[in-house]
């Protein structure tokens, strides 16, 4: 059997993360084939529950990435969202779940390199702590 | 005045006759788009990928051709020409000739199979003759309009009277072998010519072997090898020996810089050719050695340089200066290049295959339209233009853009094509539009409570996706999936052809959802949408699942990996899909009145344009003058002063009375949306704050003169910058006479560590300044230091003159920079000792200087950063401003309603600001001239029954979009207001709101998706 493969969920924003990704693609920039990205309209849309669910779905890692602070499209949906973050953060690691596992980063249209090394580190740390077992439904 | 027409005609459906009319058409505008071949696109879909982001040009060229074809506004008249023009601007009587088609484009239905029936090959112009095609022939695989044509000299019947095959096979009855030319008249406001630019055909340029070697080719040749839609299918071979080159050679300027052969000018796009072939030919060959054989690299262009180093440094691509004389083919089918070095040594290597890049030349139908239209042309046979006047013609009413009045790449195409269109408004009679009517004749399915009917269309975008994932085989997993009704890969999703096939099958299927995998959704979305909608559906029943850009392009070095993740994708694709919902949008009014930031030329000309075409226009300046950066312009290659013109502007601006000029002027804030945007003013020194209404903003706040004290800059008065040695020029007392030797060195600051780009206008600006000084004092000794000459275009001949002026030319590289010295520490106006080490000679050249001039790069304000937070918007390394699209939407931001130009998008000069500058009015104008757009269906919704009125939503909505009834105690959502960001809905505590299009059931069922429990745990 091949090697266990972390599949990562990347949940980005449309206007910043997303446009950064494309830009790594469109730059050749080659990163591990393991995140599934979402895209959503801003990091503000981003709830802790969704972060949750996705760890239940059975990935085994999830990445939320927005504009950066004050570039906001809608002006301050990543504030928001960081304040969520913080808060989430340590409630994780409370019920056992890895600090790494869940990763918050702040990518811009511009920073296609940027977005290529945050996957790579990402995919590398979730490797590195194994398959998730703590939230995932029937495991 | 109403005897205005409302209509233009454009010669030429390249990318600048595109642009041209779908600009003109947004604005309301009917468009006659003439053109000569039987295809629309011009010379974009015969290139593989693009420069510097190697974008696949097909892909992206690929919905504007499309979307021109569906506007009911324009009209496409192929095998065209225009004849004739008499009448006045603002009332034009065009004569055009429509060649005969000899097949009905309502009946034909573009099945090929006359073509395959037909006997007669001819040479494919397409494929530059590296395939044949037949008499009867559909251009290239996606012309747009689709139908056939006959080639009216080749074919049998029509030469000789026999054959008429064509006609037996075609089941549609479409051939008509009566077909006439015919004439037709028609009246137009202004004319915009967009005809484009031909290839330097190099074959009497004996010495290098082209067509006696099979192994030598041109550019343009490479480019179709390596387009996987090409004759090779993106597999370059030799055509001696049907394999795989492993030394390709690129020789630079073949046809351009070229006096012999009255080719004194700068092709501008050639250098980045030959590097963006270098680097995808790379790509495509493994351990491929690769040189370019070069004079300078001109590599001026906006993140250019970076490109440049990539291919270098990642690349490994050999660049080698020198000049090749000849080609000789040796006996075992290699080809001997002969080449002197700068230092004259000559030197021999031998190659598999050579690539000539050759230059762009006016096209041999410009003089005929000259004598037709009544325009003049330059030297070169380009269409002239006069200096401040870079898009106008020598006719009144008639403008021009595109390569056709010089060569341009790409974006400077499009630039100067939605440019060219704020020119021709002022001959029309713009009427404010409402909101387009949605066609009534296809009404909207209702899908509401059906069970999801999905298609899955998978794109190979050429070999773009399929040349990594197994695209046939995510189609076929595709056809798996619950609910997907139909399947399908396709070559471009995006092509006309495809998406009439999108919406037949959604016919014959009865799909009510459609998921496409391809590109981005963030170029592409907006034409599925449309598509769908023509079929019938909601457009938010569209999804789409990225697999080019976040997967093929990403991963290419591991395929399955990639399909692995394209499957899921696609998967992901689907299960958003089940979820999804008709939406409804809602109109946005547009206030009329535009905001310009920054009074420099480009923001002025923005400025007058706008107010030209009738609307209001704050035009703001930090400082308490108008004129930025022209103001230290005193010269031009020609006589025409640029402070007369930098004069007469500024009148005109302050005069006009659409305009008010707010100086010296400082931003507090700017908030609001597209149509609606409030700007606040700081009050201070006197100045009472204001408080703008406006609906666009354009960003022009210009750049600024790199500051530095390399090379002693400021130790000495002697020590100066190109800016001030202008002024100084320009000074009545200025002693030139008692100058002896003067150094200019190139590249202060720029191309370097920190600032890798070119500040693009130095080698000109210098070469200028250089021939002033000569034209007053002859006799002083001009040394110019530099590392390439980059008078690109026209300014070549310049650079020539310069040269022949006995002006010596220094290169220096960046490890072996000039050294200035001061010969006297103690004086503040010391004579200056510049080292520069001479390739040529191989040896220090030591020169006592009076004079040092300094070509310091042009810096991106530091203020830009603060203004691109509070616009949104975002910048590039170099902090400029960074638009939407570098290749087709060099003006606008991904933000609707904010707009770029000039030295904010990056450095160029003053012809080139301007064009810009209008073609920022332009795009603004497409907006400004609407009195309402729609807005994103994808908005907050209040499930009523679930929320307690605790009003927390209301403290975190930036845009105050919702706030609680105080009567019924439930959250109501403003839906003209609210900008669907969704952060309102992940902190709403009872769970009562949630956000269109990406509800948390859709996004949980998506995560829900894959299966990824029972597959990955094993073991665990
Ligand atoms: S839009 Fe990117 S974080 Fe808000």
């Amino acid at each position: 059997m091949s090697e266990w493969q972390p599949k990562i969920l990347a949940i980005l924003c449309n206007w910043c993360s997303y446009a950064g990704a494309d830009l790594a693609g469109v730059s050749r920039m080659q990163y591990p084939p393991n995140v599934r990205v979402v895209r959503i309209p801003c990091s503000g849309r981003v709830d802790p529950l969704m972060i949750l669910k996705g760890l239940q779905s059975g990935f085994d890692g999830v990445l939320v990435s927005g504009c950066h602070p004050g570039d906001c499209h809608y002006i301050s949906g990543n504030f928001v969202a960081r304040r969520r973050f913080a808060v989430l953060k340590p409630l994780l690691e409370f019920v056992g779940v890895e600090p790494d596992r869940v990763q918050f980063s702040w990518i811009s249209a511009g920073e296609g390199e940027r977005f290529a090394q945050v996957v790579t580190k990402v995919t590398e740390d979730i490797r590195k702590i194994g398959p998730a077992k703590r939230l995932v439904k029937g495991a | 005045m109403g005897s205005k027409r409302n209509s233009v005609l454009i010669v030429g459906a390249g990318i600048a006759g595109i642009q041209a009319a779908l600009d003109l058409a947004e604005m309301g505008v009917e468009v006659h788009l003439v053109e000569d071949t039987p295809t629309i696109g011009g010379r974009m879909p015969q290139l593989d990928k693009t420069f510097p982001t190697n974008d696949c040009s097909m892909c992206i060229l690929s919905p504007k051709m499309s979307e021109c074809a569906r506007h009911p506004g324009i009209q496409i008249h192929i095998l065209s020409n225009l004849k004739n023009v008499s009448g006045k601007p603002g009332r034009f009587k065009c004569t055009i000739l429509e060649r005969a088609k000899y097949v009905d484009p309502v009946k034909c239905v573009a099945c090929g199979l006359c073509e395959d029936k037909c006997p007669v090959k001819i040479e494919d112009t397409f494929d530059v003759g590296l395939r044949t095609r037949k008499a009867i022939s559909r251009y290239f695989l996606q012309s747009i309009p689709a139908e056939y044509t006959i080639d009216k000299d080749k074919c049998l019947y029509l030469t000789k009277g026999v054959c008429r095959i064509c006609e037996k096979t075609c089941e549609a009855g479409a051939i008509n072998y009566e077909d006439k030319d015919r004439e037709v008249e028609l009246e137009v406001g202004a004319i915009i010519l967009a005809a484009g630019i031909d290839p330097f055909d190099p074959i009497g340029f004996g010495h290098f072997g082209y067509h006696r070697y099979p192994d030598v080719v041109t550019s343009l040749e490479f480019e179709r090898m390596l387009s996987a839609s090409g004759p090779m299918g993106g597999h370059v071979v030799r055509a001696s020996n049907g394999k795989e080159p492993k030394k390709l050679a690129f020789i630079q300027c073949v046809g351009s810089r070229d006096e012999g052969i009255d080719r004194n000018y700068c092709s501008s796009a050639c250098c980045m050719f030959a590097i963006k072939q270098s680097i995808i030919a790379k790509e495509h060959i493994k351990d491929l050695d690769s040189s370019i054989f070069y004079m300078d690299i001109r590599a001026f262009g906006k993140d250019f340089d970076k490109y440049y180093e990539k291919a270098e440094k990642q690349y490994g691509v050999k660049f080698k200066r020198s000049k090749v004389a000849d080609i000789i083919e040796t006996p075992e089918g290699k080809l001997r290049l002969r080449y002197t070095l700068e230092k004259g040594t000559t030197q021999y290597e031998e190659f598999d295959m050579v690539v000539l890049s050759i230059g762009l030349q006016a096209r041999e139908a410009n003089q005929r339209l000259s004598e037709d239209l009544d325009i003049r042309l330059n030297e070169f046979g380009f269409c002239r233009s006069e200096r401040f006047s870079p898009l106008m013609t020598s006719r009144e009413g008639v403008f021009v853009c595109g390569a056709m009045n010089g060569p341009k790449d790409i974006p400077e195409s499009v630039v100067s094509a939605s440019g060219a269109v704020a020119n021709a408004v002022r001959f029309l009679d713009l009427e404010r539009q409402g909101l387009p009517t949605a066609d009534e004749s296809i009404p909207e399915k209702n899908v509401i409570g059906q069970r999801p009917r999905i298609g899955v269309f998978v794109c190979h975008c050429g070999i773009n996706i399929a040349g990594v994932v197994d695209v046939k085989d995510v189609a076929e997993y595709a056809g798996t999936l619950e609910n997907v009704e139909h399947t399908e890969d396709v070559m471009y999703a995006c092509s006309t052809d495809c998406l009439d096939t999108i919406k037949k099958r959604i016919e014959e299927h009865d799909l009510n959802r459609v998921v496409v995998a391809a590109c981005t959704p963030r170029t592409h979305e907006p034409l599925f949408r449309e598509t769908i909608n023509e079929a019938g559906l909601n457009p938010y029943l569209f999804e789409m699942a990225n697999i080019r850009d976040q997967c093929s392009w990403a991963h290419m070095d591991q395929p399955e990996l990639a399909t692995i993740k394209s499957k899921d994708l696609v998967e992901m694709g689907v299960a958003k899909s089940r979820g999804l919902q008709p939406l409804e949008r809602l109109p946005i009014e547009i206030d009329p009145k535009a905001l310009v930031i920054g009074g420099g030329l480009s923001g002025m000309t923005s400025a007058l344009s706008l107010a030209d075409a009738g609307h209001q226009v704050y035009l703001i300046e930090k400082e308490d003058e108008l004129g930025g950066n022209l103001r230290n312009i005193f010269f031009n290659f020609d006589d025409k002063d640029p402070q007369v013109f930098l004069g007469d502007l500024i009148k005109k601006v302050s005069r006009h009375k659409m305009i008010e000029v707010l100086k010296g002027a400082e931003i507090e804030d700017i908030s609001g949306y597209i149509g609606n945007y409030k700007t606040s003013l700081k009050a201070g020194s006197g100045k009472e704050g204001r408080l703008l209404d406006h609906g666009v903003v354009i960003v022009a706040t210009g750049g600024e003169e790199h500051k530095t004290e390399e090379y002693l800059l400021g130790k000495s008065s002697r020590i100066v910058t190109q800016v001030e040695f202008e002024r100084m020029l320009h000074e009545k007392d200025f002693p030139a006479g008692k100058l002896k030797n003067v150094v200019m060195i190139q590249c202060v600051g720029s191309r370097e560590e920190g600032r890798m780009y070119c500040s693009r206008i130095c080698c000109s600006k210098a070469v200028k300044n250089a021939l002033e000084l000569k034209k007053v004092k002859s006799k002083t000794n001009v040394y110019f230091a530099y590392r390439d000459i980059r008078t690109y275009g026209f300014s070549e001949k310049y650079y020539t003159e310069l040269r022949d002026e006995g002006t010596v030319f220094l290169r220096y590289t960046p490890d072996s920079k000039p050294v200035v010295e001061l010969i006297d520490e103690d004086v503040t106006d010391s004579r200056a000792r510049v080292t520069v080490f001479d390739p040529i000679m191989d040896r220090d050249v030591v020169i006592d200087a009076d004079l040092v001039v300094l070509a310091t790069a042009i810096d991106a304000p530091e203020k830009n950063e603060e203004l691109a937070k509070k616009l949104k918007v975002p910048l590039n390394a170099d902090g400029m401003f960074l638009e939407a699209h570098v290749k087709l939407r060099p003006v606008d931001f991904a933000t609707e309603g904010v707009f770029l130009c000039g030295l904010a998008h990056s450095p160029k000069d003053m012809d080139e600001s301007q064009a810009q500058a209008k073609a920022a009015a332009s795009r603004a104008l497409t907006f400004l001239n609407r009195k309402a757009v729609l807005a994103e269906g994808t908005i907050c919704q209040v499930m009523t029954d679930r929320c307690s009125g605790c009003s927390y939503c209301e403290s975190i909505c930036a845009y105050s979009a919702i706030e609680v009834d105080p009567e019924k105690l439930v959250a109501v959502v403003n839906e003209a207001l609210c900008k669907g960001c969704g952060a309102c809905v992940a902190s709403c505590r009872c769970g009562a709101l949630d956000l269109r299009g990406f509800t948390n059931q859709q996004m949980y069922s998506v995560f829900d998706s894959l299966d990824l429990v029972i597959t990955e745990k094993v073991g665990d």
